[in-house]
């Protein structure tokens, strides 16, 4: 048997600071990092060292990669965007031009794209929207019909650049205050887009508890439903054994599985979603 | 005169002194991506229960001041699979091979002695007796000497005469010696020091512990001065017995602090989840400074600390 290993691409190098903005909550950052870029897909994560020499922040920080590009001289670029809320994302949005961080890159699976063109909704929670335009991209650029739902707590915490918004066909908002877009959750706005726009595969990422309801919506309608998942990790690289979620394997086994190697992007029928901090009944070696 | 950077414990020789920590290696596979194994001294494996094991719910770990909280709860495939699909990879790839063992009963470490027993190519046998996630902490073997006499007897007896038993214990005592002369006495050839210590962190937004299971191991730079401690004592109450030394090690200088206070070889652990290639920079680091301080050998560094005050050093 052949065991799952991390992404065979996956470096550790140090990314040049090129650009950093501040875009409502978030920052907008932009690396440089030579031919990582070439083999970055949507969905793939970096993991950062942060804090610096002699910081007392001893694990990596993972981040969702927003764009991957390949400039015409062969320069990569890499772009994050990041919620500064604890210490280690503010030292990372804090970093000037110029500045280097060590990462790991590309880390994780990444979204599945369909062979043929087909009518995909992407929907994104909070800055969970960040891997979902350069993935609208790769869809559009395959004949696909694109719609976005994007939710957040306020109309600030929407993460939805001009430049992104080019490959979406829809795009609906919705806040939990209703300062922006439609008062409510995106789960409120999703059955009648599935309806409208006969939609056959839902790609997300945000909260755990949007994923989850998200699975229920696409299970009672028999949609396929691709979901970058967020559990806390300590290292990225499948080590530390932190950031396991119950997914059901191809032998119909529940195992408590690594979503940095067999994530962050999973199938979101086969995860059994949980509130309880206990392990569910039937999972492996419970 | 070149340096001879080898080190060996209890008739095991290694290249060098730098092993993975059990439990912060993975399969070996994921670390392969960015060095070779045997460039390690010794790979130590995630320590492997009889039974297929799924671990603890998360939240499973909390990032603490120069440290973490872990509780994953010893996740893993059980002996047989593991002898089956990890250990054959592993030797192709060159590296010498520890074999970490859990058990929940003495019966369970019988079980898994006699199991390694029947492999070839195993350097040495970790019987971790100090996991502190576990449901009970009366199960901690290390923690009374009894039960760590026990479970080391019962490798011992089931191992057979040619692979070193190295006993993993827990700082978490009154007397840590204490533990170690028993669990010599009961056949160990070696200790690792130190295991983790039992620490809890609680979210003031929730205002639960942090962690689903309350409790957790704390690693990382926080716990070195205890390392260092439990290290220097054991080797002045145990100066033959050899000390795999652990806990905190991000450097090479905090690998040589270890071996200072007299451990022959040292694992690091939480290093390599922030910087995979740790294990690799800690090797070449501590080469650098036993040779900066003069050392020859990187033997006669060993418990160095030791050594009578108002001596000259070298």
């Amino acid at each position: 048997m052949d065991f799952p290993t991390i992404n065979p691409k996956a470096q550790q190098f140090d990314a040049e600071v090129l650009s950093n903005k501040r875009v409502g909550s978030y920052n907008h950052m932009v690396f440089s990092v030579d031919e990582i870029a070439s083999y970055a897909r949507p969905g793939n994560f970096v993991a950062i060292s942060v804090g610096g020499p002699g910081t007392s922040m001893v694990l990596r920080r993972a981040f969702a990669i927003y764009r991957a590009t390949v400039k015409p001289d062969g320069q990569g670029l890499l772009e994050l965007v990041i919620a500064p809320f604890g210490n280690g994302s503010t030292w990372l949005a804090n970093r000037q031009v110029g500045d280097l961080v060590n990462m790991v890159a590309p880390l994780g699976t990444a979204f599945g794209i369909p062979t043929e063109p087909v009518r995909a909704l992407l929907v994104g929670g909070g800055y969970g929207s960040a891997p979902l335009f350069a993935l609208a991209e790769v869809l559009k650029a395959r004949g696909c019909r694109v719609d976005m739902v994007l939710g957040a707590s306020s109309a600030a915490k929407i993460y939805a650049p001009l430049e992104g918004k080019r490959s979406v066909s829809s795009l609906t908002i919705t806040t939990d205050d209703g300062s922006a877009g439609t008062h409510g959750r995106v789960s409120d706005v999703i059955p009648g887009i599935i309806a409208s726009s006969n939609i056959e595969i839902i790609y997300s990422c945000g909260p755990m508890a949007m994923l989850s309801a998200i699975t229920n919506i696409s299970k009672e309608r028999g949609i396929m439903h691709q979901c970058s998942v967020e559990e806390s990790m300590a290292c990225g690289i499948g080590v530390c054994m932190t950031c396991v979620l119950p997914v059901e394997g191809e032998d119909g086994v529940v195992r408590m599985t690594r979503t940095c190697i067999d994530g962050p992007v999973m199938d979101g029928s086969k995860v059994i979603w949980t509130k309880s901090r206990e392990i569910p009944d039937g999972v492996w070696g419970k | 005169m070149t340096f001879d950077f080898s080190t060996a414990m209890a008739g095991a020789r290694f290249s060098n002194p730098i092993l993975t920590a059990s439990g912060c290696a993975g399969s070996g596979k994921e670390l392969s991506q960015f060095f070779p194994l045997s460039e390690l001294g010794a790979i130590v494996t995630k320590s492997i229960m009889v039974k297929p094991r799924s671990g603890r719910a998360t939240p499973r770990m909390a990032e603490t001041p120069s440290g973490m909280l872990n509780s994953i709860g010893l996740q893993g495939p059980g002996i047989d699979q593991f002898l089956e699909n990890d250990i054959p990879w592993l030797k192709e790839q060159g590296v010498k091979i520890v074999i970490s063992i859990a058990g929940e009963s003495v019966e369970d470490y019988a079980v898994l002695a006699r199991k390694v027993r029947g492999v070839a190519g195993i350097t040495a046998l970790e019987v971790n007796i100090s996991c502190p996630n576990v449901e009970n902490r009366g199960q901690v073997f290390a923690c009374n000497p009894t039960t760590a006499r026990e479970a080391i007897s019962a490798v011992r007896r089931n191992i057979g005469g040619e692979v070193p038993i190295i006993a993993k214990l827990t700082p978490d005592v009154t007397d840590i010696t204490e533990i170690a002369r028993e669990v010599v006495d009961a056949g160990a050839d070696g200790l690792a020091l130190i295991n983790t210590l039992l620490g809890m962190v609680i979210d003031t937004n929730t205002m639960f512990p942090k962690l689903s299971q309350k409790t957790g191991g704390l690693s990382g730079p926080a716990i070195r001065p205890v390392a260092v401690r439990a290290i220097y004592q054991v080797h002045a109450a145990l100066p033959d017995t050899p000390i795999l030394g652990m806990g905190g090690v991000a450097s090479g200088r905090d690998a040589f602090e270890l071996v200072l206070a007299g451990a022959s070889a040292v694992s690091v652990g939480t290093a390599t989840f922030g910087n995979p290639a740790a294990a690799m920079v800690i090797k070449q680091e501590l080469e650098e400074i036993c040779i900066q301080r003069g050392f020859v050998n990187f033997r006669d560094a060993i418990g160095f600390a030791h050594r009578a005050e108002g001596g000259d050093g070298e």
